[in-house]
């Protein structure tokens, strides 16, 4: 598995499309902090790109790998090779070179600008930390729909799709239901909403250290009760690597079971 | 020896007439503070040295006299009642820490009660688990400075005030820091007053505040952590300026609320981290000029019945709700602020923007009506709800706009 991995990772260090992931994170964490020198909105229009933009990025990223590295997996099925370490380490492959480039990316730009310095590291971290989580969870996600679907379009589509549901749909359907049964106490429910949506759920864990004066608003009770303590913190955290480790079950199973 | 007689006669008469000053230590002849008022006369000086006098109950009645403690002596009132009562005119209490003031449910036990007074100083001094700190009623042309008061309230009904000023006039209440009490600073039916340079931190309650209390002037004070802020109420003719307000947190706390207030002028002041920097209820005629509002929940909250407030010059920085608004335009407006969520651009480049700000999102009359729905808070699919209501509003106010948004933070 180890030495899949470190193909893959080398493949994909060598490919352009890191590069660019690379530099567009770089060139975003340099225009944020130079140009606009307040640390605060910079790690605001930082969290709206990472819950956007990284969760996209990994889906679209690990279909096109995997459908593109379709003739050298197969070479690999022919070898005497576990399946299930032929896949892993191509996802982790695709995973960790993803999140280097972000980490990376990123974190120059701050570190350069003096982060350690400053406040807001915490904040910085948490972001890093929800960036790492959305990329592994949204990598093996993609991963999933590629193995079941032989059809690039098909996977494409249906990957886009996760996307545009998670990040967008999801969020409208529940401000719907919300609106819908106002009349009844809603705390809990919207609690276990956010803990169902991986986006969501890293929205918050950043929020709660940039917009927590907005958040203790009417409900903060619940919300500070239940994200402020060791408990919403493990839970949430633990929910996040719920999200990764489901859609890696999956795939398992549907590779033991897939006929090539 | 007639002469002698004379000189010696007309040297005593002077003696008597100048102030004489009595010493207070727990050694001396003199040991208690209450035996030194009785002894003292007007213009006479007391001078207690430092050490512990378990004392309460202490009145001075028409005596123009002034005490003064050397290295803070404590006393002490061993919860019991009122440490000391003052009714008299051109009188000054400095340098003496009180401790100890029991609570009541019907007597407002103070460390310093001041009423009916006139001209006085109450300056340099400590308070330390107190129920009410100091208290004045009917009162003109007093000082209070330089006081430093802690206290741990716990229950609202079982803690008193700081400084607690109660149908007086003409008073200045300077750099006293009050930590830890029900209300900071409390003012009702207080005209002509100047509050300035304190700290109220941590109170249970309010950190400031007023009633009825007119032609008041704030200046440089400081409001922090206080329980539910600073709320201020049913006067006119405020004057509010450099004040900051800061991590006012909490679903009922505020970084001031405004009921009732008209005629009055906030200028300069700082809003920093509060959940609702500015909630105004029923208030006309306000100047709000060169705030800084920066990460707050929301900034600028407008409730109904509320007529001709002027918002102009203010910075409006990375707040999750730059504003929220219930009921008509009522000719309120706000005018070349700055906010840092605009948008638009600067054609001809004269630092005002081109196009109008709208300071109102939708997601905001969503979280009014529907708290939970917060939680969706700076999520994509808001995102594009404010977009598209920005674009062309439905639900917000269409003519709440600030039709000269600038480019630049205002210095």
């Amino acid at each position: 598995m180890y030495k899949i991995l470190k193909y893959s990772f080398f493949d994909l260090t060598r490919s352009s499309w890191s590069y660019v992931y690379f530099f567009f994170y770089l060139l975003l964490g340099i225009t944020l902090l130079f140009l606009n020198n307040d640390l605060s909105t910079a790690v605001i229009t930082l969290m709206n790109v990472i819950i956007m933009i990284v969760p996209l990025i990994g889906t679209i990223f690990g279909v096109m790998y995997y459908y593109n590295s379709r003739e050298f997996t197969e070479l690999l099925l022919a070898q005497p090779v576990k399946r299930s370490s032929i896949f892993l380490g191509q996802y982790f492959g695709v995973a960790i070179s993803l999140s280097l480039s972000l980490i990376l990316g990123l974190g120059i730009p701050f570190v350069a600008y003096g982060l350690f310095k400053s406040a807001v590291i915490w904040d910085f971290v948490m972001l890093l930390i929800t960036g790492l989580f959305l990329t592994l969870i949204f990598s093996a996600l993609a991963f999933n729909i590629a193995l079941s679907h032989e059809n690039k379009i098909k996977g494409f589509g249906y990957a886009i799709l996760l996307w545009l549901f998670l990040a967008v749909i999801y969020d409208g359907l529940f401000l719907l239901s919300l609106v819908y049964f106002q009349d009844y106490p809603l705390d809990k429910f919207s609690l276990i909403a956010t803990m169902f949506n991986p986006i969501d759920l890293s929205r918050i864990l950043i929020l709660l250290k940039l917009d927590i004066s907005a958040l203790l608003s009417y409900t903060g009770a619940v919300f500070k009760e239940f994200f402020g303590t060791p408990l919403g913190a493990v839970t949430s955290m633990g929910m996040l690597i719920l999200w990764v480790v489901f859609p890696l079950l999956r795939m398992r199973q549907v590779i033991r079971k897939k006929d090539f | 020896m007639r002469k002698f007689s004379f000189l010696l006669f007309f040297f005593f008469c002077f003696s008597s007439l100048q102030a004489k000053e009595i010493q207070v230590c727990t050694s001396c002849e003199v040991n208690s503070l209450q035996q030194a008022v009785d002894m003292a006369v007007d213009g006479d000086v007391i001078r207690i040295k430092s050490g512990i006098y378990k004392e309460h109950g202490v009145e001075i009645l028409n005596k123009s006299i002034k005490i003064i403690g050397e290295g803070y002596p404590v006393i002490d009132a061993e919860m019991q009642g009122t440490a000391i009562t003052v009714k008299a005119e051109n009188f000054s209490i400095e340098g003496i820490k009180i401790i100890n003031i029991g609570t009541s449910h019907t007597n407002d036990f103070a460390a310093i009660l001041v009423s009916r007074s006139k001209n006085f100083r109450i300056v340099n001094n400590r308070f330390e688990n107190i129920f009410f700190g100091i208290l004045i009623e009917r009162s003109s042309a007093g000082t209070i400075s330089g006081n430093k008061m802690k206290s741990k309230s716990r229950i609202q009904a079982k803690s008193g005030n700081g400084i607690h000023m109660w149908h007086s006039e003409d008073l200045t209440v300077k750099n006293n820091e009050i930590i830890g009490v029900r209300d900071g600073i409390y003012l009702e039916f207080v005209n002509n007053c100047v509050i300035k340079e304190n700290l109220c931190k941590d109170n249970l309650r309010y950190g400031l505040h007023f009633m009825f209390s007119d032609h008041n002037e704030y200046l440089g004070n400081t409001f922090e952590n206080n329980g539910a802020g600073v709320a201020v109420m049913y006067s006119k003719f405020i004057e509010m300026r450099r004040n900051l307000f800061r991590k006012n947190w909490g679903s009922a706390s505020y970084g001031l609320l405004l009921k009732e207030i008209s005629d009055s002028e906030l200028i300069n002041n700082t809003f920093e981290d509060n959940t609702i920097a500015i909630s105004a209820d029923n208030t006309n005629r306000i100047n709000y000029r060169h705030n800084d509002f920066i990460s707050n929940g929301y900034a600028v909250r407008i409730r109904g019945a509320c007529y001709k407030n002027v918002f102009t010059e203010n910075n409006f920085l990375a707040n999750s709700f730059d504003v929220a608004y219930t009921g008509n335009i009522n000719e309120n407006e706000f005018l070349k602020n700055y906010w840092s969520e605009y948008t638009g651009y600067d054609l001809d480049k004269d630092g005002t923007g081109d196009v109008p700000y709208r300071p109102v999102k939708l997601f905001s009359y969503l979280v009014n009506r529907t708290p939970e729905a917060i939680i969706l808070l700076r999520s994509i699919f808001i995102g594009l709800l404010d977009f598209s209501e920005k674009v062309s509003p439905i639900f917000t106010p269409a003519e709440l706009i600030d039709p000269q948004p600038q480019m630049r933070k205002i210095k």
